[in-house]
C-alpha cells in the first residue's frame, strides 16, 4: 500500500513526555474523521533532534517541520495541510528574533549545518520496523563482512577509520578488537555500554530509540570480527521507552535470524541479550559494569589485565559506547577511507553531542570532530537566550571541564578539548550564560559526584566531600585566603590516589574553573561577592525606587512576605524576611528588581 | 517472520523502499493537486486516488503527489499542476480518474505534454 504524505511523528521520550501520545491519537482521529487513511500515513520516529521545540511533526515528501504541537492544533492541521494542501505557518520553525517562518526542515539552519553519521535515520525510519532499517541500507554490512571479508579484514577497517571509543577516553575501536580477536578463548564478549549517566545527556538514548538495529548490527559485526557469540547491552533501568525499542529490535532480528545460530545461513552465531542496570554513575567504568553483570557490587576493580583479554566471567570483553558501535556498519559499508577524510587529523569521523543549558535550541547535534564550539554554539544552536552573553560551555558530563568564551574557537577533538582542560567525554554539552556563578556550578557537580561515588576508594568517597564542603563555604562566604590551593591540592591527590577514571577524572570540573574563573572565586572570598547574583548568602534583592511602577506584582507574589509599600508609590524589600528566591525580579515588567 | 537469506535483504529492501522513498524529500518530479474547497467539491479527491494508484502501480518512487490549495480557477476544477525538474510547470484541468491516468503516462513516463487537457505552461509571476 502506497501513501502520498508521510507524517513523521517524534516519538522519542522528550516529546512523549511533551505529549507526543495524545498528539498522534489526535492526527489519528483526525485522519479518520476526513476519509484519509488511506492516503496519509502516520510513521512514529525517533528523536529528530530539535528537542526543545518538541512535539514534531515532520510531512514528507514536503518536509514541512510542524513544531510545538498541541492537541487542539492538530484538527485545524490535517484540514488545512493534509486535505487542503496548505501548509499550516503558525505551526511551523521561526529562528529567534525573526518573522518568518522556514517551512522546510533542510532549510532550518539548525539541521542544514549537521551530518549524520550514527544518527543517519533518525526520523527517517520507524524504529519498530526492522524493514524499515533493512531499506536504509541495513544489515549490508553485516552481510558484507560474512560473505567477503574475514576478522583481520574487518579489523583492519576499522582501525585504518581511526574510528575511536564515543564514549569518553577515546581509545581507538580498531585496536580493542585487534586485543580481543588475539586472545583465544571459548567464549567472548561483546558489551554496549548503554549506560549514560552523565546530567543532561541523551546521545545514547536517542540512538537507541531512533535506530535500534544500527546498534544491533554494530555488536554483529564487532562479534565478528573478534570471535565473539554473546552480545549484551548494558542499559540503565531510566531508560525505559529505550529499552523497550532495543528488546523488540532484537526479537524482530532474531525472528529474521539476523540474530542467533547460523546467521543469514552463512554459518555466524551471535546473539545479543539485554541487562539492565539499576542506573549507577559509576556502571559506566568497565570493571564496575563487569561486577554489575556477575551479579556484584559495582565498584571498579584494579585492571592488572584488559578486559580484552580478561573481562567479563574472565573471558575476553570488547565494551564500546552506543554511538561507537551505530558507526560500525556506515564504515564497512562506505570504507575506512571515507570513513577517515571526515574530521580532523587525529580525530575521524563526526560527534553527536547534546547540547542543553542556556542555548536556544537545545537538542541533539551531530557534526564533524573539529567543528569549533562557536559553530556549534551559535550556527546550530542558535545561540543564548535573551542576548545574554555566553560565559562557559561544560563538555564531557561531570568528569569533564569548562571551557571559557576565550575559547570559543577551539576546534571540538579529543585533543583539543584535552589540552583546554576538558574532555570530549560522551557527549553531554552544558552551555551556560552570563548569569552562571562559576563556584555554585563546581559545587553542583561535586556534590553529584560526591553522591555517585562507589566509596571504594577513600581519595574519591572523603576527597570529593571535602571539596564540596569547601566549595560550600565559598558559595556561602566562608572562603578563606588558601582555599584555591588547598582545593587544587586535593583535587591532585584525588587524581593521583583514585582507582578508576571516574575518580581520577573527578576534581576536572574544578580544576578548569580555578584555571579559567578564578577572579570570580577570588571575589566571593575577598570581598565576599557573587559577580553573577546566584550564591545567596552574597546577594541582596533591592527595588529601584526610580524604575518601580507600584504595580504591586512583586508585592503580591513574594511567598516571605518580605515586599511592604504603600499603593501607587515605589516597593521595598525588608532585607530580614528576604528569602532571595528571585520571584520579584522575575515577575517585574520594568526590570525594577536589582541584585548586588 | 521467517529466517532469512542474503538474497532476501534486497527482495525486503526493494519492497519497503518504494513506500518509504518519499520520506527522503529528493524528487524528479511533484504532482500538485489542487485540493481547495472548490476542488474537493469538484472531484480532486477521485483524482488524487487516481493518481496515488497509479505512481505505485508504475513503480513511480521519484515523483512526489502533494496537495496544494485553489489554484484560483474554481470553474475548471479539478486541476493538477505537473512540475517536472528543470522545466516550467503545466497547469491541467477539468479532470478526471481517468485523465489523470493517461498524465501519468504521457507526460511524467513520456515526457510529452497531453495538449488535450493542459491549460497554461508556466507560472503567474508571484511578487
Amino acid at each position: 500500500m502506497a501513501y502520498r504524505t508521510n507524517a513523521m511523528i517524534c516519538m522519542c521520550t522528550n516529546c512523549v513526555s511533551n505529549g507526543a501520545l495524545r498528539i498522534k491519537d489526535s492526527l489519528e482521529a483526525g485522519i479518520r474523521d476526513r476519509g484519509l487513511q488511506d492516503e496519509i500515513q502516520i510513521v512514529p520516529t525517533g528523536a529528530s533532534g530539535l528537542c526543545v521545540r518538541g512535539p514534531i511533526l515532520i510531512v514528507q515528501p514536503e518536509g514541512i517541520f510542524y513544531q510545538s504541537l498541541k492537541v487542539e492544533d492538530i484538527p485545524h492541521l490535517v484540514e488545512e495541510h493534509f486535505l487542503k494542501g496548505r501548509p499550516v505557518t503558525s505551526l511551523m520553525y521561526t529562528p529567534p528574533g525573526e518573522k518568518t517562518p522556514i517551512p522546510v526542515i533542510r532549510d532550518i539552519p539548525f539541521f542544514k549545518s549537521q551530518r549524520l553519521i550514527a544518527l543517519r535515520n533518525r526520523g527517517l525510519i520507524d524504529p519498530s520496523k526492522i524493514e524499515e532499517y533493512i531499506a536504509n541500507d541495513g544489515y549490508r554490512a553485516l552481510l558484507k563482512v560474512l560473505t567477503a571479508m574475514t576478522p583481520e579484514q574487518v579489523i583492519k577497517e576499522i582501525k585504518d577509520s581511526g574510528l575511536r571509543g564515543r564514549g569518553g577516553a577515546g581509545f581507538l575501536t580498531g585496536r580493542k578488537w585487534e586485543s580481543a580477536a588475539m586472545h583465544d578463548a571459548d567464549q567472548k564478549f561483546i558489551i554496549c555500554n548503554a549506560d549514560e549517566g552523565d546530567p543532561g545527556a541523551f546521545m545514547d538514548r536517542s540512538i537507541i530509540e531512533a535506530d535500534p538495529h544500527s546498534i544491533i548490527e554494530g555488536m554483529a559485526i564487532a562479534g565478528y570480527a573478534v570471535g565473539a557469540s554473546r552480545g549484551i547491552v548494558y542499559i540503565r533501568t531510566e531508560y525505559p521507552l529505550a529499552i523497550e525499542t532495543i528488546a523488540a529490535a532484537v526479537e524482530q532480528a532474531r525472528g529474521y535470524g539476523l540474530l542467533g545460530e547460523d546467521i543469514l545461513e552463512l554459518g555466524f552465531d551471535f546473539d545479543v541479550t539485554i541487562f539492565r542496570g539499576a542506573g549507577a554513575f559509576v556502571c559506566g567504568e568497565s570493571s564496575a559494569m563487569r561486577a554489575s553483570i556477575q551479579g556484584e557490587p559495582p565498584e571498579p576493580s584494579a585492571k592488572h589485565t584488559h578486559a580484552t583479554e580478561k573481562g567479563l566471567w574472565e573471558k575476553p570483553t570488547v565494551l564500546n559506547n552506543v554511538e561507537t558501535l551505530a558507526n560500525v556498519p556506515v564504515i564497512i559499508n562506505w570504507g575506512a577511507k571515507w570513513f577517515a577524510q571526515i574530521g580532523t587529523e587525529t580525530s575521524k569521523g563526526t560527534k553527536v553531542f547534546s547540547l542543553a543549558g542556556n542555548v536556544v535550541n537545545a537538542g541533539l547535534v551531530e557534526v564533524p570532530m573539529g567543528t569549533t564550539l562557536r559553530e556549534i554554539i551559535y550556527d546550530i544552536g542558535g545561540g543564548i537566550p535573551g542576548n545574554k552573553a555566553f560565559k562557559a560551555a561544560q563538555t564531557g558530563g561531570p568528569s569533564g571541564g569548562c571551557v571559557p568564551a576565550e575559547l570559543l574557537d577551539l576546534p571540538v577533538d579529543y585533543e583539543s578539548l584535552e589540552k583546554a582542560g576538558s574532555m570530549m567525554g560522551s557527549g553531554g554539552m552544558v552551555i551556560m550564560d552570563e548569569d552562571t556563578c562559576m563556584a555554585d556550578v563546581s559545587r553542583y557537580f561535586v556534590d553529584f559526584l560526591r553522591d555517585e561515588s562507589c566509596g571504594k576508594c577513600t581519595s574519591c568517597r572523603e576527597g570529593l566531600n571535602a571539596m564540596y564542603f569547601m566549595l560550600g563555604s565559598i558559595c556561602e562566604g566562608k572562603g578563606r585566603e588558601g582555599d584555591l590551593e588547598l582545593l587544587e591540592e586535593l583535587s591532585e591527590a584525588i587524581k593521583l590516589a583514585s582507582l578508576c577514571q571516574l575518580g581520577q577524572t573527578a576534581p576536572n570540573l574544578v580544576l578548569t574553573t580555578l584555571r579559567y574563573f578564578r577572579d570570580e572565586y577570588h571575589a566571593h572570598i575577598r570581598e565576599r561577592r557573587c559577580p553573577a547574583g546566584v550564591c545567596k548568602a552574597l546577594i541582596t534583592y533591592r527595588i529601584d525606587p526610580e524604575r518601580c511602577k507600584a504595580c504591586l506584582l512583586c508585592n503580591k507574589s513574594c511567598p516571605a512576605g518580605a515586599i511592604s509599600g504603600e499603593k501607587k508609590k515605589p516597593q521595598e524589600i525588608e532585607p530580614e524576611k528576604c528569602i532571595k528566591c528571585g520571584v520579584c525580579r522575575d515577575v517585574c515588567k520594568f526590570e525594577a528588581v536589582t541584585v548586588q | 517472520m521467517s529466517r532469512i537469506t542474503p538474497g532476501d535483504l534486497d527482495r525486503i529492501s526493494e519492497e519497503v523502499k518504494s513506500r518509504i522513498h518519499l520520506r527522503k524529500g529528493i524528487a524528479r518530479a511533484r504532482v500538485l493537486v489542487h485540493m481547495g474547497t472548490c476542488g474537493i467539491a469538484a472531484g480532486a479527491r477521485a483524482v488524487m486516488i487516481a493518481l496515488i494508484r497509479e505512481l505505485e502501480a508504475r513503480q513511480l518512487h521519484d515523483v512526489a503527489l502533494v496537495t496544494s490549495s485553489c489554484a484560483g480557477l474554481c470553474s475548471r476544477e479539478p486541476m493538477i499542476t505537473v512540475e517536472i525538474k528543470d522545466t516550467p510547470p503545466v497547469k491541467y484541468v477539468n479532470l478526471t480518474g481517468e485523465k489523470a491516468r493517461e498524465i501519468v503516462e504521457k507526460h511524467i513516463v513520456g515526457g510529452q505534454i497531453v495538449s488535450d487537457y493542459a491549460l497554461s505552461v508556466g507560472s503567474e509571476r508571484v511578487l
